[in-house]
Parts: structure tokens; C-alpha cells; sequence
């Protein structure tokens, strides 16, 4: 891995303003942020209360009932209109959708969401301690005073879901079929936009059912041409018709093997193939609330491919922070968590080495959706314009999302996209939407509409 | 729902003779229930009270913070529940021996609860009769007002936390024989104190020329004794006559202070919204002393239930599926906090220190780790020691007072630490200290304690509620503020303002410079006005 100071240090050698450079370093140094699932790692009690204790679990094996909520499918538009109501009545909304995501492993995601909420009080914040500390419990058996006696890493493989993305920290929520599917929710909004045709390998809809295929003594609708031609053959063959000059359609011998029907059959209506690539911004300066974001988005975008395009559009999942790396599934991709530096030019480089190598651009439309709070190293995207250049040269629709940090305003990212003039010669092609950290999930889900229409 | 049959209900029976003769105490009759996962579904939000108010965040998940947050009493899988009959809930499948177990780890809980003085406001009434009538006022109430209950609900869940669980316990135990005049307790506690600001010399000296006259004469002292004090102080008399007349004010429960003394809520037309503060108040206190003795209930259970089961002579042949089980529930995890392991432990060991007579200041003094090691009087008074604990501490008590170097010593605990390798990115668990105060220290800091919010109506102006966040290390959750500041303003029906302090956590600059980085705190104040929260630095 490419080391970030260093890299850093040769950013410094070509000149950079005193105070970006402060914020780089702030950023590589942020790891107040940067939790561990504490349902992973050697000690998943380490962060398990004491009132996370109760009889029927701990006496009767008494397992986690996940709320019903498939039980209850009308439920979800109330609520909606309870929190639409909500809103009419001068309080802010509650009722967060899509939150808890099960995103599963390989291909296999289970998009799910739950209709969920807090239930806010004023309560004391344990988790405010000096960086890097991590909180404290109890142990017990053998060690000596400062013996380590587990480790964790901080970024780890195929970590679980949690409360959010990025951070994995909340109970276990086991939730499967029970809950609503969010691409029904999306599907009726939105469409992939310039699908060309392309290599037709795979359907994209759904079968088309038609009265095409043939099939003889039974069915739906009986084809008189073909019974009829059916039961010439069949007389000629019993010598039933000596003059064909002279047919009389009264004398045939009709089998009932020579009716002919029309009976209904599955069509496949194969359409253009696509290929999404999802990117984000996993570096340090995503702590917290864009990540979220930014990964809710995502979310939504990958449920809604999966529902509307029942699994036929594939994706591929790209996490950069000075490096890019291609992750596999979206799991992972979900739950990374953040650190380290920022170079945006890196992901890019790596859809374009990966579009290259595979000869995608041939047989897919490509679309890309990048997700970043705006911050970049590299200044007026030197490097980044280049390879956002060779991307547009072939993607159907690129849509980059910015999470602004509250207080910031024309970030590094939207600086240089703009002053390019690639969102404006390239329209159709290059979509940006900009939103603050703390947008709510209206907004969100307006920024597809935006990256997408 | 359904009770249990008739044959387990037997067992149950066997188990509360044999815990009698034990020493527990508990009322006769009990009920327990089989339940279903589809009764969970339903009990688990409610708190396992079948009959608490519905609500709609009930229907959705509730997302729990980041899993690190102190909650609201929050038992979704709490097998006994503290009404009159007691109420339990079981699989239906457990074996008879694992019943027998449970069994009596119920009736340890239920002897808690009916004997421990911290549940004493609980001991007089049903509290899933009382709820169910609660839950009609709502039901009623959102049939008239549709869902303006709902928001009102949720306003005072969102303080529900801020309540004077122990202003409601401490009139319960003022003894009969210490009630004096209200003339006397003003004249002592605020007119010498607060408005003549008394040397305690001389303040010493009126109460011993009080006693004294009181001595002398019993019946006619205290008002001869006045007579005096109107000579000394004229204007005494006209102070105390003013006093009398100011009204009470709440300072420390927000729900029962707008109750009391919103305008909002006093209007016609928003009378009906007290009722809904009642309900959720009441509840809030219900649950408070569950919550603050997680640890010696659990305790007290299993350390009963080991007993009692491993004496029982009907489920012989069942000894090593009971210590599978027992072991799984009570055994001290290498890293984390188990509470039934903790508690059963600590109430083992003042049984047995008890019974060595290690309870009074002799064996206290002595410094000599071997000496104390072999100390042993022969009292025999563990049995009495842990009865007296379990009817007069809590979590805090019980954890402050009885865990020393010997107990940690003893079962080898020690503080874990988590800290970051920033070199290697990693999380390093470490044994961070084997020092019984710090390890105190750990378990006292991770029970359950709501913030100390008091009320300052007199520092409000132009009509806002001013409450101040008394400073104990932590910090509110910020995210949370904003809201529920907008059901305390809807309540009050004014702006209201939040003192509070906050965390200014100083990045590291570079790496290189490696220093330590600090938390300096702030004091801010919050206030939320016509639904928009501004926040300045005092």
C-alpha cells in the first residue's frame, strides 16, 4: 500500500498552501472515528453492556424475534404518511427508510428495509474519549498489566452490517425476508438512462409470455391453418384422398393428434447489457455522517438495479483512499471502514484499467456512481480530469455524489469538475449532485433522480 | 399466551417450599406463561408488559444509538416482571430439570423485588393492572385527539429519563418519629442557615438550647422555645408566613415540573395531554429501580439458583446438563462484563467473608495480605450479611462497597483496555490495570446513569425554560439534543434553553509532533426557539 505520508511528503515538494496541508495531515491523523465492530474481532463482549443481559436470552436460549414486518406489508405506507403528516405538523420527520441494510455476500444481496427510528433523549455520550482510546470493561484469568492479548484489525474483510455503514458497531440485527424490499419502493422512479444496445448476452426484463409455440392435441387457441394442413397430410398418408383435384373435406378422417394449438410460451426479451461500478471515498475525512450518506445512496441505487433489473445488471465495487482497490462484493464494499488519505484520480484510474483489461466498454453500458465528501489531495485534479476524461469517453452516465462536511462550502472536488466544463459540455454524460452531511433521506433519494434522469 | 400446565406448575410449587425454608421471601401466588416467538414480537417493545400503551414506534425498529449509549430501561427479553402476582414467561420446551433451575432463579428475582428496598414505591399496586388502565386512558385519548397523542408520547418518552426516582422513594422512609414542625424546619434549615448565614458554633448552640427546652418540657417546649426566638429575630414569624405561602418548586423531574407548571398545558383545550405525561412518568419510575440493580438482582438469582438446585432432590441424575448450563450463564467471559457472573461472585463472597466475620472494622485494619488471608472469627453471619445487602443496596452500593483487592484478586479480573495502533492499524486489547479501584471505578462508570438535568426556572427570561446539565465527565449526545428539545418546547409552549458542556477534542497536529491529545470542555447552551435550536459558548 502506497504510504500516505510519503505520498504527502512529494505533494509538499510540489508546492502546497500551508493550510491545505494542515487538513491533509487532520485527516490522516482522524481517528477519533475510527471504531471497531465490537461484534467482531477476538472479544465480541468487549462492548456489550451490562443491561445487554437479560433471562430469556441467557436462561432459555431464548433467540432475537426480529419485528414482522413483512406481516404488516401496508404498514410501511402508513407510517410514510404518518411521517408526511409529521412534517405538515410542523415536526421534523422520524421515520428512517432504508437504514438497516443486509447487504449479502456474493451477488446474493438481500436488500432489505426496515422502516426504523430513534427514539432521541438526552443521555450521556460515552463514546466522547481522547483519539485512538477505545473504551474500557472488564476481564478476567490470566496477563500481566499492559500484556496485549487480542488484536483486531481496523479494516477488515467481510465485516458484518451494523447501525451504519462504515462504522459496524450496533446489535445484531438479524433481519431476512421479514422486511420490505426498497427496490419496490425506488422502482417506479427511476430508469438506467442511455442504455444503448450492446452486446445482448443477457434479459433484462422479465420473460414475455405469447402465443407462440405449438403443440398438438390440447392447448389454448386452435390454429385452423395448421390443423388443417395436418389432417391433408394425415388422409394422404391413409390414402383417404385419391384425387387431390377433387377434395371433399366431408370425408376426412380427423385424428385427434392433428389438432394443432397455439398454446402461450416464455419469450425472452433480451435487451442491453450493463455494468455499474460503484466508487467511494473510504478516507479519513469521511468519518462519520457523509459516509453514511454517501453509502445509503449507494444503497439505493445498488437495490434498486437489483429489483428493477431483477440481478441482471452487474456491478462491480471500487473503495479509494490514496489507493483504489476493487472489492467483491457489496458487502465488503458497504462496510468498510474509513481512514487514511484522499486521491480521487486513483479510483478512476482503476475503472478505467479494469473497463481496458476486460474490454467491457464493448459489450456493456457503463455507468459509474461515485460517492466522496469533495476533499482531494490532488489539487485542481490534475490527475483526476484525465482519467474522468477517458471515463466519459464510454460510460452511458457517470454520477458523482458530494456530501459536503458542514462548514465547507465548493469543495476540492466540485472546484475542478466545474471549472473543466465537463459538466456542461458533457451533460448527459457527467451528472454532480452536491448535498450538505446532514440531508435526510428525501434528499438522498433526490440526488439519484438528479444522477440519473 | 397461556399459563403452564399443571404438571410443571407442580414443580414450580416444590421450588418456592424448598426456597422458603432457604430464607426467601416471597408472596404465594405467582404466574407464569408459555410464550411463543409471536408473543415476543409483541412483549419485547413493551417491555414484556403485556398490557403497557401502544405506540407506533413499538410497530418499527427502534435503532439503539451506537451501541454504547446508556438506555431507557430497555428488557426485551427479562423472564420475571415485578407486578402483584408476579408475572414469568418460558419456552415450551424446556426440560424439568432446566425448569426446576429457572424456577428458582425467578423466585430469586421475585424475593428481589418484593424485598429490596429500592423497588418500595412497587410493593402496593399491580403494576400490569395499572397499565392496562393506562393503556385505555391513551387508547381514548387517540380516539378523540387522533395523533396529537402520539406526539405527545413521544415528547415525554423523550424525557422520560429526566425523572425524581428518588424523590418518590425517600418520603416512604422518613421515620414517623423524626417528622417535626414545618415552623421547626424552617427555622433551622433555611432561616439560620440561608438567611442569617449562622457560624456553626452558634447554630449548634440554638439547636442544643432547642433540645433542651424540648427536654424540659416536652409538650409546651418547642412553643416557648419560639416564643425566645421571636424576641431574638422579630421577623422571624412574618418570613416563615411568606415561605408558607411560596409554592413549591419541581427542579429536578421535567415531566412532573410541566405537569405542574406549564401554561401550554394548563389550557382547556391541552388539559387532557397531563394525563399522557402521568402515564409515561409513572412508567419511567416503575422500571427505574430494575435498572439500577442489574447486577445484585442477577446476582442474587443465580447465586440462588446454584444453591438451591444443586440441594434439590427431585431432578438427581440432571447435575452435569445443570453445570453446561449454569457455567454458560455465570462464568466470567476473558473480556467483556457479565452481570450474573459478577453479581453471583460478589454475593459468594460476602457470604463467605460474613461468615469469617471479615464484615466489621477489626478485619478491616488489618493490612497483612496473609493475615487477612487466614482470618476467620467463625461468625457465621454470611447468611445475614447477603440478606441485608440484598434488601438494602444497589448496583452502585453494592459495587462500591464490596469490591476490593481480594475479590479481584480472587477471581483474576482486571480493566481490559482497547487502544488504536495507528503504525499497524490495528486494535490492541490489553490488560490495562489490575487494581481493584480501578476496576471499581470500570463497573461504576458503565451502570446506568441518567444526566443530572435541574430545572432553573428562575434564570429563564421572557417566559424560557432554563435547564442546566450538571457536568459529570460526559457529554450529551449531540444529535440528540435538537429534538428533544422540540417536544420540551412544544410542552412548556416557550423557548427553551439547555446548558450543557462539550467536548473540544484537539486533533493531533502531524504526526510527528506525537503528543497526547487532549479533551478540553466548553460550556455551551442550547436553545430552541420556534423549532430552530441555536447553540452559543458561554
Amino acid at each position: 500500500m502506497k504510504d500516505p505520508g510519503k505520498y504527502l511528503d512529494e505533494l509538499k515538494a510540489q508546492g502546497v498552501a500551508p493550510e491545505r496541508e494542515a487538513r491533509f495531515r487532520e485527516e490522516l491523523a482522524v481517528v477519533r472515528e475510527i471504531r471497531s465492530d465490537p461484534r467482531r474481532g477476538p472479544f465480541p463482549d468487549f462492548a456489550r453492556g451490562l443491561y445487554a443481559w437479560h433471562d430469556l436470552a441467557v436462561l432459555q436460549h431464548q433467540e432475537r424475534v426480529a419485528n414482522p414486518y413483512v406481516a404488516q406489508m401496508k404498514a410501511l405506507d402508513e407510517l410514510l404518511e404518518r411521517d408526511r403528516q409529521r412534517e405538515q405538523d410542523g415536526f421534523p420527520r422520524k421515520i428512517r427508510v432504508g437504514r438497516l441494510i443486509k447487504p449479502g455476500k456474493a451477488g446474493k444481496g438481500k436488500i432489505v428495509v426496515v422502516p426504523s427510528t430513534e427514539e432521541e433523549k438526552l443521555i450521556h455520550d460515552p463514546t466522547i474519549r481522547p483519539p485512538g482510546e477505545g473504551g474500557a470493561t472488564g476481564g478476567s484469568g490470566k496477563g500481566d498489566e499492559g500484556e496485549v492479548i487480542g488484536e483486531q484489525k481496523v479494516r477488515e474483510t467481510g465485516e458484518e452490517p451494523g447501525a451504519g455503514p462504515g462504522q459496524g458497531e450496533g446489535e445484531a440485527h438479524e433481519l431476512d425476508a421479514s422486511a420490505y424490499e426498497l427496490g419496490r419502493v425506488l422502482t417506479e422512479q427511476f430508469q438506467l438512462p442511455n442504455l444503448k444496445e450492446k452486446g445482448k448476452k443477457k434479459s433484462f426484463t422479465r420473460y414475455v409470455y405469447d402465443l407462440t409455440d405449438r403443440n398438438r392435441g390440447s392447448g389454448q387457441i386452435l390454429d385452423k391453418k395448421a390443423t388443417l394442413r395436418k389432417i391433408v397430410e394425415t388422409n394422404i398418408a391413409l390414402g383417404n384422398l385419391p384425387d387431390v383435384s377433387d377434395i371433399d373435406p366431408t370425408r376426412f378422417l380427423i385424428s385427434p393428434r392433428d389438432k394443432v394449438y397455439r398454446i402461450f410460451s416464455q419469450e425472452k426479451d433480451y435487451e442491453p447489457q450493463a455494468m455499474v461500478f460503484f466508487l467511494r471515498d473510504y478516507s479519513g475525512s469521511m468519518a462519520g455522517k457523509v459516509t453514511e450518506l454517501v453509502a445509503t445512496q449507494h444503497v439505493m441505487i445498488y437495490s434498486w438495479l437489483l429489483y428493477q433489473y431483477a440481478g441482471q445488471v452487474e456491478s462491480r465495487f471500487i473503495l479509494h483512499d490514496t489507493e483504489a482497490k476493487e472489492v467483491p462484493d457489496f458487502h465488503t464494499y458497504y462496510n468498510s471502514r474509513v481512514a487514511g488519505g484522499t486521491e480521487v484520480a486513483s479510483a478512476y484510474k482503476l475503472v478505467n484499467e479494469l473497463v481496458e483489461k476486460e474490454n467491457l466498454a464493448a459489450d456493456y453500458n457503463i455507468y459509474v456512481f461515485h460517492g466522496t465528501d469533495g476533499d482531494d489531495w490532488d489539487t485542481g485534479g490534475d490527475k483526476s480530469i484525465p482519467e474522468l476524461v477517458k471515463i466519459l469517453s464510454y460510460v452511458s452516465r457517470m454520477g458523482v455524489t458530494i456530501a459536503e462536511h458542514s462548514g465547507t462550502q465548493w469543495t476540492e472536488v466540485a472546484r475542478y469538475l466545474e471549472n473543466s466544463g465537463l459538466l456542461r459540455d458533457k451533460a448527459d454524460l457527467l451528472r454532480l449532485d452536491v448535498m450538505t452531511e446532514d440531508a435526510e433521506e428525501a434528499r438522498v433519494i433526490d440526488g439519484i433522480r438528479k444522477l440519473i434522469s | 399466551m397461556e399459563l403452564i400446565n399443571q404438571h410443571t406448575k407442580k414443580i414450580m410449587e416444590g421450588c418456592k417450599e424448598r426456597a422458603r425454608a432457604a430464607g426467601l421471601t416471597f408472596t404465594d401466588e405467582s404466574l407464569e406463561y408459555i410464550v411463543t416467538n409471536r408473543d415476543l414480537i409483541e412483549l419485547s417493545p413493551k417491555v414484556m408488559i403485556p398490557t403497557l400503551y401502544d405506540y407506533w414506534v413499538h410497530d418499527v425498529e427502534v435503532l439503539r444509538g451506537k451501541g454504547e449509549y446508556e438506555l431507557y430501561p430497555h428488557n426485551p427479553y427479562e423472564t420475571v416482571i415485578n407486578t402483584r402476582p408476579p408475572i414469568s414467561f418460558y419456552n415450551d420446551n424446556n426440560p424439568d430439570w432446566l425448569n426446576v433451575m429457572i424456577f428458582y432463579h425467578v423466585l430469586g428475582h421475585i424475593d428481589f423485588f418484593q424485598n429490596n428496598l429500592y423497588f418500595r414505591h412497587t410493593w402496593e399496586y399491580d403494576f400490569t393492572g395499572q397499565a392496562l388502565s393506562d393503556k385505555r386512558v391513551i387508547a381514548k385519548l387517540r380516539a378523540e385527539k387522533g395523533r396529537w397523542v402520539d406526539y405527545i408520547l413521544e415528547f415525554a418518552r423523550s424525557i422520560d429519563n429526566l425523572v425524581g426516582y428518588h424523590q418518590e422513594l425517600s418520603p416512604l422512609f422518613a421515620a414517623p418519629e423524626s417528622s417535626c414542625s414545618s415552623r421547626l424546619d424552617y427555622y433551622f434549615d433555611v432561616f439560620l442557615q440561608v438567611e442569617k448565614k449562622l457560624p456553626v458554633g452558634e447554630y449548634l448552640k440554638e439547636l442544643a438550647k432547642y433540645n433542651e427546652a424540648k427536654a424540659a418540657n416536652p409538650q409546651e417546649g418547642e412553643r416557648q422555645f419560639f416564643a425566645e426566638v421571636a424576641i431574638k429575630y422579630p421577623e422571624m414569624e412574618a418570613h416563615f408566613a411568606k415561605s408558607a405561602g411560596a409554592k413549591r418548586v419541581e427542579r429536578r423531574d421535567l415531566l412532573r415540573f410541566l405537569v405542574e407548571n406549564s401554561e401550554f398545558l394548563a389550557r382547556d383545550e391541552n388539559v387532557w395531554m397531563r394525563s399522557v405525561l402521568e402515564v409515561v412518568r409513572k412508567t419511567s419510575i416503575f422500571f427505574q429501580p430494575q435498572i439500577r440493580t442489574k447486577i445484585m438482582n442477577e446476582g442474587w438469582a443465580s447465586y440462588w439458583h446454584e444453591k438451591l438446585f444443586l440441594v434439590d432432590d427431585r431432578i438427581s441424575g440432571h447435575e452435569v446438563d445443570f453445570a453446561r448450563v449454569h457455567a454458560g450463564v455465570t462464568s466470567m467471559p476473558r473480556v467483556g462484563m457479565n452481570p450474573y457472573a459478577l453479581g453471583m461472585r460478589l454475593m459468594s463472597f460476602i457470604k463467605e467473608s460474613g461468615d469469617a466475620g471479615k464484615m466489621g472494622y477489626d478485619f478491616q485494619r488489618i493490612a497483612d495480605a496473609d493475615k487477612r488471608k487466614r482470618y476467620d472469627t467463625k461468625a457465621g453471619l454470611g447468611d445475614e450479611a447477603i440478606f441485608r445487602v440484598r434488601a438494602d443496596y444497589c448496583d452502585y452500593l453494592f459495587i462500591k462497597d464490596f469490591i476490593d483487592q481480594d475479590f479481584t484478586d480472587r477471581h483474576d479480573l482486571f480493566v481490559t483496555g482497547k487502544r488504536l495502533d495507528q503504525q499497524r492499524m490495528v486494535w490492541q486489547y490489553y490488560v490495562k490495570s489490575r487494581d481493584a479501584g480501578q476496576y471499581r471505578d470500570m463497573v461504576l462508570a458503565s451502570l446506568y446513569h441518567p444526566p443530572n438535568i435541574e430545572i432553573a426556572p428562575e434564570r429563564g427570561e421572557g417566559g424560557a425554560l432554563y435547564l442546566v446539565h450538571h457536568f459529570e465527565g460526559k457529554q450529551l449526545v449531540q444529535e440528540y439534543i435538537a429534538n428533544t428539545l422540540i417536544g420540551v418546547e412544544f410542552l412548556w409552549g416557550a423557548p427553551v434553553q439547555l446548558e450543557t458542556s462539550e467536548a473540544v477534542v484537539e486533533a493531533p497536529r502531524g504526526r510527528e509532533a506525537g503528543e497526547e491529545p487532549e479533551i478540553t470542555w466548553q460550556r455551551v447552551v442550547y436553545t430552541m426557539k420556534d423549532k430552530a435550536l441555536s447553540r452559543k459558548v458561554l
